[in-house]
């Protein structure tokens, strides 16, 4: 891989260890992926967050780590929510934990909004290079916004963060970025449709580029949802959402491929994965106008969503549901072991993994149902 | 009788040690005791094998980007191996052995896991590219 001096500089140790060590990570990926040079990245998001997944490795290696990222940079979801982990039934011994990785990654000069939906905080221009490692992010910055990212791990997006370059390979590439399996879905599709839609796609194209055709143009909401869904149980990174040239191979699904719903009742329903954005919480303070909850109700969204959402979330607050931003039921211990209901194939697709729990899907409609009814 | 072979630098530095091989991927984040330096995945063919102080020799890393800090986790615990071989490394593993300081090597010109016998001395030279086994 081709450096330039001021790369090399960097490599030789001239701007201190912790800069050394992240230039030989981006090299040795450079080499292991073929790139040719590092490029600038306009911003970096950095998945391994919740003390829930990182531990105590993550904790001592973020302990050890000193300086400054130099380019914008946001935190994936972390185990709790700042202000409300009481009621969210966190222990002290977590809390502790979690603060000190947050205060670390602060320290680095990071801004601690813990998000997986960082695009409405700050959004990429397209065709910018960036270095984000939530998935459902990655693809959405791909696919709806037109920037270039690959699927980074958290310790590769640090790395980025800490240079301000990546190498240039896979999705930063044009000649990745084609289409390659065309996906015609002619029946109506709607809300958590997508998310269905994208638990089922994930699975059967891995890691694949598909270009859909919808019957009517989906929402950014619901190709967030998709996204989430194809990211989780495949690794799409990037998608086509508006009917193209055909590919050479064609996948026909049909509306019970991706009926997968359950009407089973769960012991608490949560929303938002990814995160919502202020007209998915418009849409739930709706379905709860003049309702009151029977069996817990969380819904998660980033705290610079609900900053500019206050009288969205005191109305469907004051149905007894719970609105909580930093974190998710992913990666949150505040749900492990409960059964949940979800809206989100990729929390679907999480929930029995991550957290042990009997998860189901309902539509949006069909969860709050489930939270007002017993 | 001891054979070179050449192969390319993924993190620096020099380590010697017994090998130890296996023909499967590992994973470091559940895969490994970070505090005792042993496999602990049941379902791997080097289940309660200490890796402290050897020569890891193994296809690749799978599973969890948390993987990397467990690595640096060992090193700190003075768990880690004293260098490794991959056949043909991924990202969790070259970061998490740049970070921890272990020699990676991969790419070598022969195949790593049919070439070296567990139990065998190696030297992993990660400052010029090459391994040297008794064989």
């Amino acid at each position: 891989m081709h450096l330039n001096r001021n790369d090399e500089d960097v490599l030789a140790g001239e701007l201190g260890p912790v800069k050394q060590k992240a230039m030989e990570i981006l090299v040795a990926l450079g080499d292991i992926y073929g790139a040719e040079r590092l490029i600038p990245i306009e911003s970096a998001q950095i998945a391994g967050v919740s003390y829930k997944t990182i531990g105590d490795a993550g904790l001592e290696y973020l302990t050890d780590l000193t300086g400054s990222v130099v380019v914008p940079t946001m935190l994936n979801p972390m185990g709790m929510d700042r202000d409300k982990w009481r009621q969210m039934g966190i222990d002290e011994a977590f809390v502790e934990k979690q603060l000190a990785i947050i205060r670390r990654y602060e320290l680095l000069g990071i801004d601690a909004q813990c998000t997986c939906t960082p695009y409405y905080v700050n959004t990429p221009r397209k065709e910018a290079h960036l270095s984000w490692s939530e998935s459902s992010a990655v693809s959405y910055a791909n696919s709806v916004l037109g920037a270039r990212t690959n699927r980074e791990g958290g310790p590769s997006a640090l790395a980025a963060a800490l240079v301000g370059k990546t190498p240039d390979y896979g999705y930063h590439l044009d000649e990745n970025r084609v289409p390659d399996i065309s996906i015609n879905i002619d029946f109506p599709v709607a809300g958590a449709d997508f998310g269905a839609l994208g638990y089922v796609v994930g699975k059967i194209i891995n890691s694949r580029v598909p270009q859909f055709s919808f019957v009517t143009p989906p929402s950014d909401d619901e190709l967030k949802a998709l996204g989430a869904g194809m990211a989780a149980t495949g690794s799409v990174a990037l998608f086509y959402p508006e009917k193209g040239a055909m590919s050479s191979e064609i996948l026909e699904l049909d509306r019970s491929d991706v009926d997968i719903y359950s009407s089973s009742e769960p012991d608490v329903v949560v929303l938002g994965c990814p995160h919502c954005s202020s007209s998915e919480l418009t849409e739930i303070a709706r379905l709860l106008e003049g309702r009151t909850i029977a069996r817990p109700l969380w819904i998660c969204t980033s705290r610079f969503v609900a900053d500019r959402c206050s009288a969205l979330i005191s109305r469907i607050e004051a149905t007894g549901a719970r609105v909580i931003c930093d974190t998710c039921m992913i990666v949150s211990p505040a749900f492990e072991k409960l059964s949940m209901k979800v809206n989100s194939g990729k929390a679907l697709e999480y929930g029995p993994s991550l957290c042990n729990s009997h998860t189901v899907l309902g539509t949006t409609s069909s969860c709050v149902n489930s939270a007002c009814n017993t | 009788m001891l054979q070179r072979i050449k192969g390319r630098i993924i993190s620096k530095g020099i380590g010697e040690g017994s090998a130890v091989v296996t023909h499967q991927p590992l994973s470091f984040l559940g895969g490994v005791d970070p505090k005792e330096g042993v496999i602990r995945d049941p379902k791997h063919e080097l289940y309660g094998t200490s890796i402290a102080g050897i020569v890891l020799t193994f296809p690749q890393g799978k599973g969890s980007t948390v993987g990397s800090y467990v690595m640096y986790q060992l090193k700190r615990n003075g768990k880690a191996p004293a260098a490794i071989i991959n056949v043909s490394s991924e990202t969790i593993v070259a970061i998490g052995a740049i970070i921890s300081n272990i020699p990676l090597i991969d790419r070598l010109e022969v195949d790593p896991i049919a070439a070296i016998k567990s139990g065998s001395q190696v030297l992993v030279n990660c400052v010029e590219g090459f391994i040297e086994v008794e064989t």
